[in-house]
């Protein structure tokens, strides 16, 4: 245990501890932001620079070692002049465009230069006008806004595996490119929005569309119809400054008919639906000798991956829609009839945790009904931004109800919101579906929890069914390059693409930690524990669909409308 | 009267570098029998005795580096030889590389001996292939003759990058990543290449050691400066008589070299400044021309020894202009990791443009000083850490320079 001085106060600190870490641990701030809490030590920003008694070089506190007797200032004014320095060197090629960016009042640069109080920059202005990558769907990159932190492509290329983002050139000229200065669209990045995470400021952003939104309601015409993906409710209440999980679904819902929506449905009944489709889809490829491991296919971002790097696996991926798409083929068909609405006047928007979403609400084939199934998908932060927009003060909000056919949900479609939580709806069901019996105990905890990669053995009937469950891209690789070898003991398993889940989805609010996914994954299955029926075969409105409707999982109308095929993505950079 | 002492070069213009013979015949590869033969604490006293300091800028202990090496615990370990000569102004690794690349070959494996690595590699400078070919051929014929048991070597080319001279830069880009430097520690003797135990030497370092173990350490001390010992190959040029290189004892004064071995400067003219240790030394006036060319000595007055480079400046000479084409020099090779380096190399090329324009205000002088001082003791390596101390020189010793300039 080092002991160490910093500004006078004297702590120790477990062996390997960072000046950064010593200096938490005392109680004084030290300002960073190439630094990332959950990735590896980068200190190349140098802003969080520190006097180090013996040394005429400022050292970086993130990645210096502390040690026995270590003497540090972070507040000597050659620190303050090596930081306000660095900062003007950022600032003087950065666009001074604030009141414009996506990230205004959320930026790690912004917030620096407002607590070094940087006024007159003597750098000459100099923003290099690269331009803005609007190539995607889902995603826009603004290089010109770049820090070069670096932190994107760690999370791009470590956690997630798909190295679509790298540094190219060198000196002023670096910057952080897709796959060999290409756009991202032609790179192989599937969306799933970890780097906007990652970035402290605005390079990375979702593309916004609000006022396509706004556009919708605005004309008489138009019926506005939304669901609400699980991983959304707990994850919103941060943009409007309530603690993870506070806000009530039913103020939630009070709040988006107070924006203008005509109709509040829930992602969470097609949630209950994909169990219902995909559990029936398991035990056929369990009796039958189909494919196996069968792969959830709920997460685009994940879908995209497996086109784009394991395209000889496409047929281990369950056919079924995620419940996004699976509720847009309905509402058009099912709900339009249900309600009387002429599918043609639907303006169906979706409310996702997600950025990759965006992109699969845009693919050609996701058009069932006649129409585009999913009009408009907003992620978590565009709400957010509506309902400040909306100046709704959320403690005063009359609660609403949600209206009727596509809105009931068990707990089982709930916990969809956070890894392990498909499998585990999924085990509710499938369990009981084949042994006939009820669960003693709905809680396979098993499956939950932040672990890279989990996994569980089921006895049904006597055939022990093994599952994985892998979230993040990088724990979904290792997984799958064991089904590629043929060594893979797994029947069915669950793939997220973002770390802990949707509820850690590139849509949600700017995610700085784990820790916040963590608080998210307690309210999920806060949430699931509170609700009356927690089995998504007993959700009554999915009863109700099967009867009228679809009449039998797999069936004729469920081919038509709730599952789909996959495409080996030709990117020549494989 | 200064005169040299040719340790480093003392094979050039003997042997046949390309005929092992000839080197085995002037006494080659003896040390590395005898090193061999020896107790590999005991060797690494004897370098550690020697007073050996390394070549390449940093002057570091050479037997201390080698001893963390060899005090790591790890399956494998390497010796590296950086040859990356991209300092403007020098070539003494280069005259080493293709006039007694054996010499060199033998350093290394007496190295690897010391700290039990089997495997070794020369980053030469990718501007330098005729030195690669004779380094090949060299290292063909060693292996050839079984002289350097199982230690074996390869030559890895760069490909023009400055920052891969620095050694955790020319480690990253062996391992086939781009040249940019990593964090310290660890430091290469614990973690090096592919995360090994890894000895990074300047090639003039190296050709040491075959002599401080066939002369032994008390006589290689004796010579030189007393903290720094034996001999420095230098090289001048600019606006001296001769534009050559010469092999001195590190006690001979500046002046000694500009003045006597050097022939003073050319077309009569006076010495305006002379900067020493390549284009990120510092400028020297003429009122600190006796200064030693020791590390040391050079040290206490702001100045390098970096990598011998000796560059002579006449009276007609203008600071402004000259740190001026030194700052693009650097701005382009930086390699863009960090901030202070990235943006302050481009920044300060930027200003002193201004200032040659005409278009400088006193208040960019002053900001000049502010950025040199954050770049040396914030940015992440040793490039731009020294990029600004040319024009931190420049602006104490010929302030009139730029002032002319202002508008």
């Amino acid at each position: 245990m080092p002991n160490i001085t910093i500004d006078g106060i004297k702590v120790a600190v477990p062996e390997g501890s960072t000046i950064l870490q010593a200096a938490q641990e005392a109680g004084v701030n030290i300002p960073t932001l190439c630094h990332h809490p959950d990735q590896s030590v980068k200190a190349n920003c140098r802003i969080c620079v520190c006097e180090v008694a013996g040394s005429n070089l400022l050292q970086a506190a993130c990645s210096q070692p502390a040690t026995e007797g270590m003497n540090v200032k972070t507040r000597s004014p050659k620190v303050l002049e090596a930081r306000k320095t660095i900062l003007e060197l950022i600032l003087a090629n950065h666009p001074q465009d604030c009141l414009n960016c996506l990230r205004n009042e959320n930026c790690e640069l912004q917030s620096l230069a407002a607590e070094y109080c940087i006024r007159d920059n003597p750098f000459e202005l100099k923003v290099r006008g690269l331009g803005k990558d609007l190539s995607t769907p889902a995603l826009f990159r603004d290089p010109d806004k770049c820090v070069l932190c670096r932190r994107c492509i760690e999370a791009c290329s470590v956690i997630q595996t798909v190295n679509a983002l790298g540094i190219e050139y060198r000196g002023q000229k670096a910057m952080v490119v897709p796959t060999l200065g290409k756009n991202l669209i032609d790179s192989p990045c599937i969306m799933c929005g970890q780097c906007i995470h990652a970035c402290p400021v605005g390079a990375i952003g979702e593309i916004e569309e609000i006022d396509e939104l706004l556009a919708a309601i605005a004309d008489p015409e138009t019926v506005v119809v939304t669901q609400i993906a699980p991983a959304v409710r707990l994850a919103l209440g941060e943009e409007v400054g309530m603690p993870t999980g506070d806000l009530p679904m039913d103020v939630l819902v009070a709040g988006l008919r107070q924006i203008g929506f005509d109709h509040v449905l829930h992602t969470n009944f097609t949630a209950d639906l994909t169990i219902m489709e995909e559990g029936h889809e398991l035990l056929k490829r369990l009796k039958e000798g189909g494919k196996l491991p069968m792969f959830t296919s709920c997460s685009p971002g994940w879908t995209s991956f497996c086109e784009t790097f394991f395209p000889d696996l496409l047929d281990n991926l369950s056919t079924c829609k995620s419940p996004q798409q699976m509720f847009g083929a309905l509402v058009k068909t099912y709900w339009a009839d249900k309600m009387n609405i002429p599918a043609s006047k639907i303006f169906s928007v979706s409310i996702m945790p997600c950025t990759a979403k965006k992109y699969e609400a845009s693919r050609p084939e996701m058009q069932s009904s006649g129409f585009r199934d999913v009009d408009l998908v907003l992620t978590t932060r565009e709400i957010g931004r509506l309902f400040r927009m909306s100046g709704l003060d959320f403690e005063k909000l009359a609660p609403a109800d949600f209206s009727p056919w596509m809105s009931k949900y068990t707990g089982a479609g709930v916990i969809f919101g956070a890894s392990g939580g498909v499998m585990e709806a999924a085990l509710r069901t499938v369990y009981e579906v084949v042994t006939g019996e009820t669960l003693a105990d709905v809680n396979f905890t098993a499956v939950r929890g932040f672990e890279g990669i989990k996994e569980a053995t089921v006895n049904l009937k006597g055939t022990e069914v093994k599952v994985a469950i892998a979230h993040g891209l990088g724990n979904a690789r290792k997984v799958m390059e064991q089904v590629r070898a043929g060594e893979s003991p797994y029947h069915f398993i669950e793939i997220m693409a973002c770390p802990g889940g949707c509820i850690g989805g590139g849509g949600q609010p700017i995610t700085k930690t784990n820790k916040k996914r963590l608080e998210r994954i307690q309210a999920v299955y806060e949430e699931d524990q509170a609700c009356a029926v927690r089995k998504s075969h007993l959700n009554t409105e999915v009863q109700e669909l099967y009867k009228d409707f679809l009449h039998e999982p797999l069936g004729h109308k469920s081919h038509e409308l709730l599952h789909t095929h996959y495409q080996a993505k030709d990117k020549k950079f494989l | 009267m200064a005169e040299e002492m040719r340790l480093v070069l003392r094979n050039l213009g003997k042997i046949d570098p390309l005929k092992i013979d000839d080197y085995l015949a002037a006494g080659g590869f003896n040390s590395l029998k005898k090193a061999l033969g020896m107790n590999k604490s005991d060797l690494i006293q004897e370098i550690k005795d020697s007073k050996l300091r390394g070549r390449g800028g940093a002057g570091f202990n050479c037997g201390s580096k080698w001893n963390f090496a060899a005090q790591a615990q790890a399956d494998q370990k390497y010796v590296i030889c950086n040859a990356d000569e991209g300092e403007p102004g020098t070539y003494k690794d280069r005259l080493i590389l293709e006039n007694d690349p054996h010499a060199l070959l033998e350093g290394m494996a007496i190295c690897a001996h010391a700290i039990g690595a089997s495997q070794g590699f020369i980053y030469c400078r990718g501007e330098y292939p005729a030195a690669a070919e004779i380094l090949k051929e060299a290292i063909a014929q060693a292996k050839d003759k079984g002289v350097l048991g199982d230690f074996d070597v390869e030559v890895r080319l760069g490909a023009g990058a400055y920052v891969c001279g620095e050694e955790t830069a020319l480690i990253e880009s062996i391992e086939g990543k781009p040249g940019e430097p990593r964090i310290k520690p660890p430091f290469p003797p614990v973690s090096g290449l592919w995360g090994k135990p890894t000895i990074v030497n300047n090639v003039e370092t190296f050709v040491n050691i075959p002599l401080i173990l066939e002369k032994g350490a008390a006589w290689y001390a004796a010579i030189g400066s007393p903290s720094y010992p034996g001999t420095k190959v230098l090289t001048l040029s600019g606006d001296v008589v001769h534009k050559t290189f010469f092999e001195v004892p590190t006690t001979t004064t500046v002046r000694e070299v500009i003045y006597g071995l050097g022939g003073g400067l050319t077309a009569g003219k006076q010495l305006k400044a002379v900067q020493i240790g390549g284009t990120s030394g510092a400028f020297i006036p003429a009122d600190q021309l006796d200064t030693a060319i020791g590390f040391d000595e050079l040290s206490a007055i702001g100045a390098v020894l970096g990598s011998g480079a000796v560059f002579v400046l006449n009276e007609s000479r203008d600071l402004a202009d000259v740190t001026a084409r030194i700052a693009k020099f650097f701005a382009h090779e930086s390699c863009g990791k960090c901030t202070p380096c990235r943006e302050g190399t481009a920044r300060m090329s930027d200003i002193l443009d201004k200032i040659n324009n005409g278009q400088g205000k006193a208040a960019d002088l002053a900001l000049l000083s502010r950025l040199g001082r954050v770049m040396s003791c914030s940015s992440f390596c040793g490039l731009g850490q020294a990029a600004p101390s040319p024009l931190m020189s420049a602006l104490k010793h010929f302030p009139a320079d730029y002032e002319a300039r202002l508008n």
